[in-house]
């Protein structure tokens, strides 16, 4: 089954797809626009500034999500020696800090109208700001060992490292009392989000990870047409 | 009406700046990454074009060398 993400057998998707998702994103978040700035309610308590949360939890949710494949992928290169999955790893990551910088910006904006201040060094702001240092390490050392033996150790140990993250950013608002909300949608318990809020979420977070595949795609290409020139140079 | 929809209830400055911030960040990472596309796309042309046409062979031969070449501006000379 691994053998299907071969590099030469998916570049002929990921070359022809990105247009096609470029497309329906443009198509998704204008309507997703559309809906979170000017259908969806206010609401009673935060009035306006919720709309905020349109821009700020899928980016959350896109960032955490993205780290946590590029995690599992790790896992699987240094287990089992997959070559082929190093290339979607390294991919995934510039996409998935641009949203980790995104939720932080945007939540400091939200902030300052909801909690008064732009910034509080709660549990759950600090641990996605520890997200993002991982992101850039890891990005980083992508620049640092490129070229060399050791860089997908390296790469994946930095990535599973991070992982350890993942759950405490998940559940901070549960284990520590924090400025920051609890969790408002749960896929096990009833949401408290009425679906009038719901649609546009939805529809950002629809066009926010089809952002996120473009990206990852255009990078993917970008770095396979990089090490096919280094072919080219050993011919 | 677009007054309001501007000014928010006074939040507009925040939800307008958050919404500006994201869309600014998209169009600068698809920028960055589209630049970096096609300079690797160039830069492949180039080598291809420096290739003997034998060696042109062997690399029409392979499969992603193939999608590349469908892809890129080298194979509309």
């Amino acid at each position: 089954m691994l053998k299907n993400f071969e590099p030469n057998k998916i570049f002929l998707i990921t070359s022809k797809a990105p247009k096609y998702i470029l497309f329906a994103f443009i198509i998704i978040i204008s309507i997703g626009l559309i809906e979170a700035l000017i259908i969806s309610p206010e609401d009673y308590i935060q009035s306006h500034s919720v709309r905020i949360m349109y821009v700020h939890v899928p980016s959350a949710w896109i960032s955490l999500g993205t780290f946590s494949v590029i995690a599992i992928l790790s896992f699987v290169i240094l287990i089992f020696k997959n070559k082929s999955f190093i290339l979607i790893a390294k991919s995934l990551a510039p996409s998935g800090l641009v949203f980790n910088i995104i939720a932080l910006v945007t939540g400091s904006i939200w902030g300052k109208p909801t909690w008064g201040t732009w910034w509080a060094w709660d549990a759950r702001i600090t641990s996605m700001l520890i997200l993002a240092l991982f992101y850039i390490i890891y990005i980083l050392a992508w620049r640092i060992y490129d070229g060399t033996e050791k860089v997908d150790k390296v790469t994946s140990l930095i990535a599973i490292l991070g992982a350890i993250n993942i759950p405490i950013i998940k559940y901070s608002v549960d284990w520590w009392s924090t400025l920051h909300q609890p969790a408002s949608i749960n896929i096990f318990v009833k949401t408290s989000i009425h679906s009038s809020m719901i649609v546009p979420l939805a529809l950002m977070t629809a066009a926010f990870a089809l952002f996120s595949i473009l990206i990852f795609l255009m990078k993917y290409n970008t770095e396979l047409i990089k090490i096919k020139n280094k072919g080219l140079d050993r011919l | 009406m677009i007054n309001d929809i501007i000014s928010m209830n006074g939040y507009g400055i925040y939800v307008w700046s958050a919404f500006a911030f994201t869309l600014i960040s998209f169009v600068a990472l698809y920028t960055v990454i589209k630049i970096q596309l096609v300079k690797e796309k160039i830069k492949f042309d180039k080598k291809y074009l420096t290739l003997t046409s034998d060696k042109r062979q062997t690399v029409r031969a392979q499969k992603t060398y193939k999608g590349i070449l469908a892809s890129n501006l080298v194979s509309k000379i």
